[in-house]
């Protein structure tokens, strides 16, 4: 399914790697970010609601 | 004479809470079918056979290319959406415009690593000062300034409207990019896409590949407003209670 990459396989597979890595890593910033802004406007309005 | 009811669409999605709920159904959509389009462009690609001169490396183009494309986009966002908040005062400019940038960033990064990485086995050097590759460098400092010239500014309004002033400065960037490869002897090769110099054997899984991450920059697009509006909704609510807490606290 995967081909023989040759000589230049260290290359390939780094570019794919890094590609795979930053975009992963941008992803994760975005869930955890939106997750921690709903969580803290979730605490506003049941601390309002209380009031 | 009662007032006009009737809104455009620009005026319909200028309201977060539009924005937020229409987003918010799109989203898992755009990301499914990002996620499909970037893995059936790839697959096919690893299928390809060497090309005559590259070898394996020409694999390389599948991330390579469509992510040089996209930092330059992102940079069409960022300066647009400026536009948009400077002269149209829409509200949700800046957020568009904030929200572009670090993806943008991360685009060109990528953009900047494959194609050293690319290079090297191509040219026989990571990295070479010639005009292309110098002015992508220049495009991911920019992201970089745009983002610390925000965050450097306390008052938000301010910050808004500087970096947005030199988002539009910044945008000469993207004819020097684009026609570095021709204005300049580079070591880069100049662009052999559009003007049908790719066999099609590469360039169908180019293609799909670049659709599938052109899907994926707009889902993170849409997520990253997303969360700027809550964020934006979190700081007027602490606003609100500081408010409320001085003037409860405040001598009659």
């Amino acid at each position: 399914m995967i081909p023989d990459m040759g000589k230049h396989a260290i290359f390939i597979w780094s570019s794919y790697a890094i590609m795979a890595g930053v975009l992963g890593a941008l992803i994760a910033w975005l869930i955890f970010d939106g997750r921690r802004q709903a969580r803290l406007l979730a605490q506003f309005d049941t601390r309002r609601s209380k009031n | 004479m009662p007032p006009m009811q009737t809104q455009s669409i620009t005026q319909k999605l200028a309201n977060p809470t539009v924005f937020m709920n229409l987003s918010g159904a799109i989203l898992p959509w755009l990301s499914g079918a990002a996620a499909i389009m970037i893995a059936w462009g790839l697959l096919i690609g690893f299928q390809t056979p060497p090309d005559y001169q590259q070898g394996q490396t020409v694999k390389i183009m599948f991330i390579h290319v469509p992510a040089a494309w996209l930092s330059m986009m992102a940079y069409v966002i960022v300066a647009v959406s400026s536009f948009g908040l400077l002269v149209f005062r829409h509200p949700l400019a800046d957020v568009s415009a904030k929200a572009a940038a670090p993806i943008g960033a991360v685009f060109t990064l990528i953009a900047l690593a494959t194609g050293s990485l690319w290079g090297k086995p191509t040219w026989g050097t990571y990295w070479q000062w010639d005009a292309r590759m110098t002015s992508v460098l220049i495009l991911l400092f920019l992201y970089l300034g745009l983002m610390a010239l925000r965050s450097s500014i306390e008052d938000e309004t301010l910050a808004s409207k500087l970096t947005a002033v030199l988002a539009l400065t910044g945008i000469v960037i993207l004819p020097v990019i684009k026609f570095s490869v021709d204005w300049w002897n580079t070591l880069h090769q100049p662009a052999g896409v559009i003007k049908g110099g790719l066999d099609p054997v590469f360039l169908k899984p180019l293609l799909i590949s670049a659709v599938g991450f052109s899907l994926l920059f707009f889902a993170l697009h849409m997520k990253g407003m997303r969360n700027e509006v809550l964020r934006r909704r979190v700081k007027a609510r602490q606003l609100k209670e500081v408010d409320r807490a001085a003037r409860q606290g405040a001598p009659a």
